[in-house]
């Protein structure tokens, strides 16, 4: 029996409310490609991918022609590669990027995740070379995503790893400067990583996964947006239902989309990542979705609680919508890649500050916001080291991803194009943290970690 | 397969002869219809079964969207598992 009114509203969903399914992202083992001589070991992962990958491209167009519904983006995770490379005597693993590169654009991918390092505790030889790689490995190369996990909350917080990374975000702004700095906006410092996060650029293939998986990340803060619409001046009850509701169909499309492709390809089905991504078009905004709430404008005081209601009310209503929910799952708060929170920093409405209060209560953190281009590292790192912080003690993930844009300051804007949008230089604090990064060591992990 | 045909666009004289004729011609069978005006738009609604059409689903696909740009109308074809799937538990 044709239901009518189901059918219109599924389609307008698509047509005018821009729901899609923004990734489908095939997770692959690299851990049967070590070897001890670089050459095979390069071989063996341009082969493992190429031939896994195969037909993911095509797969992901058969199944959005046949279902209509978009599919943004088709990616691919790996392996972290510190854990690969560090077999092999390289002391620079730029050529490990080089072959993920040209094995992503082999396939039709336009990113690849993994070139990570897990170093919450500590390092290995491995993380040491690589992290130290990261600049170069993202000047060199233009499709490879590369993060690093610097704290737990069962383990603490690796200082050492934070300072570094300040570091790195700054060496990497400055080797990419000629791009307005766009390799800072493939580098994600984590605490709490998870193994099974499709969406880039922090996605890397967890060594608990299986060997091949596919793992599928959903969008539409548009749809969440009209949804709310129809319930101006109604209490937060109602706000909350119609978010769950809404959040149950759109992740019951991702699970759909996710059978169909790990059916097709004959892959393990892992997860669906239920995070509401927004984009920089109009009607694509997370932020919107806040002041349809009753906000004057995003960062407006209350905003906190109303991304706090939006991210539960978004689990609530996608988890008994598919099988296995994994990733990131909630809202997700990209400056540059949201419309309504570019037009929010302009116009002054939203600052850093009240972003990381955001993030404690969203599903990651500090996330494409460009700084000024003079912004020393440690600054950087003593922002890092505040969100690990915010992960670790309230038991979630926590990320940065920032881009210092060297030659440019507060008012001036950049352009990445793409997904990635623009953005408005924000203004960092500038007292010191100078001392309080030099000191190095590790933030001990805290005390409601111990629950054995 | 079975799939989800949608009309929409501005009323006007023989849209569904034009379109049932197509889908006679390409052998796909009808099995349900639901059509409305709503302010002035035409909205239809059609379950088809593809199965014994010769033409791949991308065709019949490019065939259904040549037709509307041709009636100025907008036609789609989609697999039924997307509504079934957001709709029913």
């Amino acid at each position: 029996m044709i239901n009518y009114n189901n059918i219109m509203e599924t389609i307008s969903m698509i047509e005018r409310e821009k729901l899609d399914i923004r990734t489908i992202t095939m997770g692959i083992s690299l851990l049967d490609c070590i070897r001890e001589d670089s050459r095979t070991c390069n071989q063996k992962i341009y082969d493992k991918i190429t031939k896994k990958a195969e037909h993911l491209v095509k797969t992901g167009n058969d199944i959005e022609m046949e279902y209509g519904i978009p599919i943004i983006n088709k990616r691919i995770s790996i392996t972290p590669m510190a854990l690969i490379a560090q077999a092999t005597s390289e002391t620079n693993y730029v050529k490990f990027a080089e072959t993920l590169d040209k094995a992503a654009k082999e396939v039709g991918v336009n990113f690849i995740g993994g070139y990570s390092a897990l170093v919450q505790k500590g390092y290995t030889k491995g993380d040491e070379i690589l992290i130290k790689s990261i600049p170069e490995a993202l000047n060199s190369t233009e499709r490879v995503c590369s993060s690093v996990n610097v704290g737990n909350t069962k383990s603490g917080i690796n200082m050492n790893a934070v300072r570094e990374m300040g570091q790195v975000i700054v060496d990497t702004a400055k080797l990419t400067a000629d791009r307005d700095s766009i390799g800072c906006a493939k580098l994600v410092v984590f605490a709490n990583a998870v193994e099974d996060n499709p969406f880039m650029a922090g996605a890397f293939h967890g060594v608990g996964e299986p060997d091949c998986v596919i793992n599928v990340g959903v969008s539409g803060p548009g749809v969440v947006k009209v949804a709310l619409e129809s319930c101006k001046g109604k209490p937060f009850d109602m706000v909350a239902d119609i978010i769950k509701k809404t959040s149950f169909k759109i992740t019951r499309v991702g699970q759909l989309v996710a059978t169909e492709a790990s059916r097709r390809l004959d892959v393990p089905f892992g997860i669906v990542d239920l995070s509401l991504a927004p984009t920089p078009e109009i009607g694509d905004s997370v932020a919107r979705i806040l002041e349809e709430m009753g906000l004057g404008a995003c960062g407006a005081p209350g905003t906190t609680a109303a991304l706090a209601l939006l991210n539960d009310a978004v689990k609530k209503g996608g988890i008994m919508a598919s099988s296995h929910v994994g990733g990131l799952s909630g809202a997700f708060v990209p400056v540059s890649e949201d419309e309504g929170m570019i037009e929010a920093v302009k116009s002054g409405a939203l600052t850093l500050e009240k972003l990381e209060a955001m993030t404690c209560v969203c599903s990651v953190g500090l996330d494409m916001i460009a700084i000024p281009g003079d912004t020393p590292a440690e600054t950087i790192a003593a922002m890092i080291a505040d969100e690990a912080a915010i992960g670790v003690i309230n038991n979630k993930t926590t990320a940065v991803r920032i881009i210092p844009v060297i030659g440019k300051g507060v008012g001036e804007e950049v352009f990445f194009g793409g997904l990635l949008g623009s953005a408005p230089i924000m203004k960092v604090n500038s007292f010191s943290s100078k001392l309080f990064i030099e000191r190095g060591g590790r933030i001990p992990a805290p005390v409601h970690s111990m629950k054995n | 397969m079975r799939a989800v045909i949608t009309v929409v666009g501005k009323d006007k004289i023989g849209i569904i002869a034009s379109v049932t004729t197509m889908l006679t011609e390409k052998n796909i069978n009808i099995l349900d219809i639901s059509q409305t005006i709503l302010q002035d738009f035409f909205t239809m609604v059609m379950i088809v079964d593809t199965s014994k059409s010769t033409m791949k689903f991308e065709e019949i696909r490019e065939a259904l969207k040549y037709q509307g740009q041709k009636l100025d109308l907008s036609i789609r074809i989609q697999h039924e598992d997307i509504f079934n799937s957001m709709h029913t538990i």
